[in-house]
């Protein structure tokens, strides 16, 4: 696809589905792209606004829950997102936008609400909220690297037929059953923050090499490396 | 209570002199284990203001207290520790002022509903809300909320009349906030400023309905005005800070009052957010009996907060040092940096007191340092590394630059022979701190 089209990136809604650094997915994204020679297009669309359907890649991040179900509420009247995802685009959920993706997740002050419902799982709480570092062993091929990030929520997940488990926890919460995350065709939905895309660039490839169809030549970065070696040192320790 | 502070003035001195820290909160604590009312107690009989914001509220209360000061002696919590041990400790030593003088206090948004059910008629100055770090629980909405339950409930209560009930508070708040705005309309006395909002991005939802905020500015006007489709909407404020405009100098403002007074900040302190905090600290002097002539110039003799802009040596080098905790803060702090191609020095630590994820450095704009070298130190350094990566900022990272070896700093740090030019050094909370320990900067107020 290299030098054929230019590779259209969107953000959904990132004043809703962004509140903990979860913009940095589109950042990362797109100059992981670039580096690898490909012309990309990034668009942050503003709340409310109507989604394009053309896309080639959708991100959606974190978000307070009133902020989460007016973003879903949006979405579902607008269509967009789920006729881009027929159409097969590759969308990645973080948190909150995960949750929104799936049939149903807790609204304002716990009431179920309907999500998108492009991705084959079910939000209800957790017991107790999960905040803190989450480690997890990837169970989804080619990944190999352990995933790191942060966590903050208080839902817990739960996967249908159709979906699969990214990974499974070593330390957090995750989707609360000792998974974390799903992976359903070209949807992908975690509760990774960090931003989870600049913790685990192998995941960020994976997600693009979606998009382009092959896999990306490796591109290494000392500064990524020393931070994925601080933060398995620290929460292994 | 004469024993409970006692003792806390013991535990407060014995912490400072084993230098276990300040003193000052030990002291609080070991007050409100004796007696829990204490702070009640210790507040009776003076004028309670509280200061409350995501940021700004350090500084409103120091310029608070400094125009109060003017005019006639005031107490105040200016080491900045603002959860009720530090407010008691406050109270409790300050017994060089009149029993009877104004308390100027600090307090941490999530304390202020607690803090409020022991105070009698407070005056609330409440400047803005916005997101702190990933582990915090307290969503800037649920602040909010609980904000306007604690107000409805006093407000609900002195209507009331019920027998010892207290008078219901009065706020100044800024009108520019959705979420302040929300908080403060449940009071029936509030005076609105329009101090701006640099940071939007945590009010985007109304936080009346849950449907998405309005916002455009009207031709003619710097501050943009907001709106929600089920009615609420920005209050007519009655104090408005303006851009100085033409012929003013770049860091003036104008503060205009309800009749048309118009007040030139000039300040000491730098930036658009030290303007703010200024415009609510002259309305709450205001408001307390002392005439923005008197407050001004007050103002105008602040030049660090809590060590913030102190300018002290590290490594040989001159650095002044400023404080970046979150993103509404840090997007005040680009505009006063020195001019690149300057160098900064970024320190960030995730202990407690920063939040324990720096998540948050994706939310700052950091491709605006891009054409400027930046050293990356504190324990999150990598975190920060990678943030500049992907910002395209030439950086590197250095676990202690600040070694009396001035080789550790990397040679685009290192001040030419006969440069006494300044260093920038930004730091989260701790690391900030940190700093100024390192540098022997003062610390006013302890």
């Amino acid at each position: 696809m290299a030098g054929e089209s230019r590779l259209r990136l969107v953000s959904i809604y990132p004043t809703l589905l962004g509140t903990y650094g979860d913009g940095g997915n589109l950042r990362v994204l797109s100059a992981r792209a670039r580096a690898r020679g490909y012309e990309v297009d990034a668009v942050e669309l503003d709340a409310g606004a109507p989604v394009p359907e053309t896309a080639d890649l959708y991100v959606l991040g974190g978000g307070e829950d009133d902020a989460q179900v007016a973003a879903a509420r949006t979405l579902r009247a607008d269509g967009g997102l789920a006729r881009a995802a027929g159409r097969g685009a590759v969308i990645v959920g973080v948190c909150a936008g995960y949750q929104l993706l799936g049939a149903v997740f807790p609204g304002s002050g716990g009431v179920p609400e309907p999500g998108v419902g492009i991705f084959d799982v079910t939000t209800d709480r957790l017991a107790k909220r999960a905040v803190g570092e989450l480690l997890a062993t990837p169970r989804y091929e080619p990944l190999r690297e352990p995933l790191t990030g942060y966590e903050n929520h208080a839902g817990a997940t739960h996967l249908g037929a159709a979906a699969r488990a990214l990974a499974t926890v070593e330390q957090g919460i995750g989707n609360g059953d000792g998974t974390e995350g799903a992976v359903q065709g070209r949807v992908l939905g975690t509760y990774l923050h960090g931003p989870g895309l600049a913790r685990n660039p192998e995941l960020a490839d994976l997600v693009l090499s979606w998009v382009v169809g092959t896999d990306l030549p490796a591109w290494e970065q000392p500064d990524i490396d020393a931070l994925r070696a601080e933060r398995l040192a620290a929460v292994r320790r | 209570m004469r024993v409970a502070t006692a003792l806390g003035k013991f535990a407060g001195g014995l912490s400072k002199s084993l230098h276990r820290g300040d003193g000052l909160v030990i002291g609080g604590r070991v007050i409100m284990a004796i007696y829990p009312g204490a702070f009640g107690a210790l507040a009776a009989g003076r004028q309670v203001v509280f200061v409350s914001a995501t940021n700004g509220k350090t500084t409103t209360t120091k310029l608070l207290a400094a125009a109060m000061n003017a005019a006639a002696p005031a107490v105040t919590n200016s080491s900045g520790a603002n959860m009720p041990a530090g407010l008691v400790a406050a109270l409790a030593t300050a017994s060089r002022t009149p029993p009877n003088a104004p308390a100027i206090l600090e307090a941490d948004e999530t304390y202020l509903p607690t803090l409020l059910a022991q105070s009698t008629a407070p005056l609330l100055v409440l400047g803005n809300l916005s997101r702190d770090q990933l582990d915090r629980v307290g969503e800037v909405a649920m602040v909010a909320r609980r904000w306007r339950k604690a107000f409805a409930d006093r407000v609900a209560s002195a209507e009331a009349g019920t027998a010892g009930t207290a008078a219901a508070p009065a706020a100044i708040a800024n009108a520019d906030d959705p979420q302040v705005v929300w908080a403060a309309s449940a009071l029936t006395d509030v005076i609105w400023v329009s101090v701006g909002q640099q940071w939007t991005a945590d009010s985007a939802v109304c936080p009346a309905c849950g449907s998405i905020v309005q916002r455009s500015t009207s031709p003619g006007e710097t501050t943009p005005t907001w709106w929600c489709s089920c009615g609420f909407s920005r209050p007519t404020p009655s104090w408005r800070l303006v851009s100085g405009g033409r012929g003013a100098a770049d860091d003036d403002a104008l503060l205009i009052g309800p009749d048309d007074e118009r007040f030139r900040l000039r300040l000491e302190l730098p930036g658009q957010a030290n303007q703010a905090n200024a415009a609510l600290a002259i309305v709450a002097a205001d408001r307390l009996g002392v005439r923005p002539g008197v407050a001004l110039p007050a103002l105008a003799t602040v030049s660090s907060v809590g060590g913030r802009y102190q300018t002290v040596t590290l490594g040989g080098r001159s650095v002044r040092l400023l404080l970046g905790k979150n993103p509404a803060g840090w997007s005040e702090i680009f505009g006063m940096l020195a001019p690149a191609p300057a160098p900064v020095v970024i320190a960030i630590n995730a202990r407690a007191a920063d939040g324990k994820d720096p998540s948050w450095l994706w939310d700052v704009e950091f491709e605006r340092l891009a054409g400027r070298f930046v050293l990356a130190t504190g324990e999150r350094r990598h975190d920060l590394a990678v943030r500049l990566l992907y910002a395209g900022v030439e950086h590197a990272t250095v676990a202690d630059p600040w070694t009396p070896d001035a080789a550790a700093l990397p040679a685009q740090l290192r001040a030419a022979p006969g440069d006494g030019s300044t260093l920038d050094a930004v730091g989260t909370y701790t690391a900030f701190r940190e700093l100024l320990r390192r540098g022997g900067g003062a610390d006013d107020g302890r």
